[in-house]
């Protein structure tokens, strides 16, 4: 099998995220701006998965693009767009975002010039096949309590979310 | 020209998937091959619906076009491609033409990994099962997407409903597939597998299919996805989404002509395709009744008779109901092409006798039928169950089919531990 993490395969998927990203911020409806964010979404799982990484791709597909951008859009839906058209956009702060821009173009070039001797080069050890192992025995084992403190973080969450929708419980 | 032919027969002596041996020639065959048989299916399957409701109605169902309204399909095919493709004119112009690719490639692109036997599939992947859920978790944007360009009161309505829905079986749904995917990790080294091959080799491993699995487990675990999956794919008797006596026809109400076959195309193909995850996780996918048990060559030759008898019992309903027409010259023709049709059938059939042809279609043979078993199902809870109100729907997701999967997952996984570590230490 020819190798598919080239950087043929990764300039264009993050060329499609840029792309994405950009439509998000820039589209003036919001339905536009969530579908654009489900393009960038599944390009970011196409880059998981051309790194070797299937099952983090998988669960990218089916928890943001097919669970969280449904429930977004779920919302944007019954906003008003007609309003949100009209309105002038207030995302356009020219200085805060020229500031922001160049420093972290600063960083990503400080990272490119002297990525090599703070990221030592390191060839991709774990094969495709068994990836899903790889996490479990990553999620499972090593990092058993962040894994379990996160899930109670998510289980406060819930709680909460139904305490306040419900009036009586 | 002679390294083509040498690059396309290479994959003949393999025995994987061509996706696994990475033979671009026959993954295009295959892609065609399963493209042509899931339209010619989802066109049986339109037939056959009208007809098998129809019946259970005690109608007659289409009898004009074509012996017993047999051609109806490809009449309501030319219809819908002829007719006027409109687009309401305060409609959201890209999203409204996009949502109805998104459905169909959604519905088809799960087939690249469904396995219809050991090497026939386009490919498998070792996270099959999971790209699987998450490919046809993609086609509710379609529906949302339809619902909102539409600019028009029923449709959105039917899209949030349909998305609520897809939204909170989808869990239910995962629930089941993952006390399903604990099974096939009672082997000896205790690793399990998501790829589709994998689940379907496991079962033939373990000598019995997940749904006998555990008893009643296995069979709880089948029955929530069975229902799940009927909430998902947005057919009776979960089809709010596009209730006809209150919503018209829900989200694609604004469409007509090519892009509203889309969505019938996809609607269709989404039914086969949770149809085959059902077969794969539970039935045992390709794989004949009792492998292991009536092991013996001549039970393999009797079960290898199986796929030319049922053509030839098609061929002889055929002919049967051509010996019944109407004897009046009118229907001369459409005697005669119900006999045609008889013998096109009849000379499969004994083709498929071939032991070379046999051997190589009967894993195919196997899971289509289990999975024309399911379409049946889906016709008969249409004819037979009165739709769900949507606060019941909500109710039977959430607080019925949700703990039910949460209790079986965890009672699987404690019976799978205690069978690992202490009868089989």
């Amino acid at each position: 099998m020819a190798p598919v993490a080239t950087p043929f395969f990764f300039y264009l998927f993050a060329a499609i995220m840029l792309v994405g990203g950009i439509m998000v911020i820039t589209r003036k409806n919001p339905v536009h701006s969530a579908l654009a964010l489900i393009i960038a979404l599944l390009a970011q799982a196409s880059i998981y998965l051309m790194l070797y990484a299937p099952f983090v791709a998988g669960v990218q597909i089916i928890l943001y693009a097919g669970g969280i951008m449904v429930l977004f859009l779920f919302v944007i839906m019954l906003v008003s767009i007609d309003r949100s058209i009209r309105e002038r956009q207030f995302n356009s702060q020219r200085i805060a975002g020229l500031i922001a821009a160049t420093a972290l173009g600063g960083l990503f070039i400080a990272v490119y010039m002297k990525g090599t001797s703070v990221f030592p080069e390191h060839a991709l050890s774990t094969i495709e096949n068994d990836n899903t192992q790889q996490v479990a025995t990553m999620l499972y084992g090593q990092s058993m309590f962040p894994f379990e403190i996160a899930s109670l973080l998510l289980l406060v969450a819930i709680i909460g979310a139904v305490v306040m929708a419900k009036k009586r419980i | 020209m002679g390294a083509i032919i040498q690059y396309m027969e290479s994959y003949l002596s393999s025995d994987q998937t061509p996706g696994a041996a990475g033979n671009m020639f026959w993954a295009l065959v295959y892609i065609m091959l399963v493209f042509a048989g899931l339209s010619v299916a989802v066109i049986a399957m339109n037939w056959l619906e009208r007809k098998i409701l129809a019946h259970m109605q005690v109608r007659l169902g289409p009898m004009r076009v074509g012996p017993h309204g047999l051609l109806q399909p490809i009449a309501d095919a030319i219809k819908l491609l002829l007719k006027e493709d409109i687009m309401p004119a305060e409609a959201d112009g890209v999203v409204f033409w996009m949502a109805p690719f998104i459905v169909v490639l959604a519905a088809f692109t799960v087939f690249v990994v469904v396995p219809f036997g050991p090497t026939h599939a386009i490919t498998d992947m070792n996270i099959g099962i999971l790209f699987m859920l998450g490919v046809s978790s993609l086609s509710v944007l379609g529906i949302v997407m339809a619902g909102w360009a539409s600019n028009s009161h029923y449709p959105l309505i039917g899209a949030l409903r349909s998305s609520a829905q897809m939204v909170s079986y989808e869990v239910a749904m995962g629930l089941a597939v993952v006390s399903a995917i604990l099974m096939t990790s009672l082997n000896a080294e205790g690793t399990g597998t998501l790829s589709m091959i994998g689940i379907v080799q496991a079962q033939q491993a373990q000598g019995e299919w997940f749904i006998f699995k555990f008893f009643p487990l296995g069979l709880i675990a089948f029955f929530i996805f069975a229902v799940a999956m009927v909430a998902e794919t947005n057919r009776a008797p979960f089809d709010l989404a596009e209730a006809e006596s209150e919503l018209t026809a829900g989200f694609h109400t604004e469409y007509s002509g090519f892009r509203w076959s889309l969505f019938f195309l996809a609607e269709y193909s989404a039914m086969i395709a949770v149809s085959s995850i059902a077969v794969t996780l539970w039935l045992g996918g390709w794989l004949r009744p009792f492998p292991n048990l009536l092991n013996s060559s001549t039970w393999d030759l009797v079960f290898s008779l199986f796929p030319g008898i049922t053509f030839l019992l098609f061929a002889a309903m055929c002919f049967y109901n051509a010996v019944r027409m109407p004897k009046h010259p009118l229907f001369r023709i459409q005697t005669i092409g119900l006999a045609g049709f008889g013998v096109v059938l009849g000379l499969i059939g004994l083709l498929l006798f071939v032991p070379a042809v046999s051997l190589r279609v009967q894993d195919i043979f196997w899971f289509a039928a289990k999975v024309a078993g399911f379409m049946y199902l889906y016709i008969w809870y249409r004819g037979t169950f009165p739709r769900y109100r949507f606060d019941q729907l909500m109710q039977m997701g959430w607080k019925v089919l949700l703990p039910m999967g949460l209790g079986v997952l965890i009672l699987t996984a404690s019976v799978a531990l205690v069978q690992q570590k202490i009868w089989h230490p």
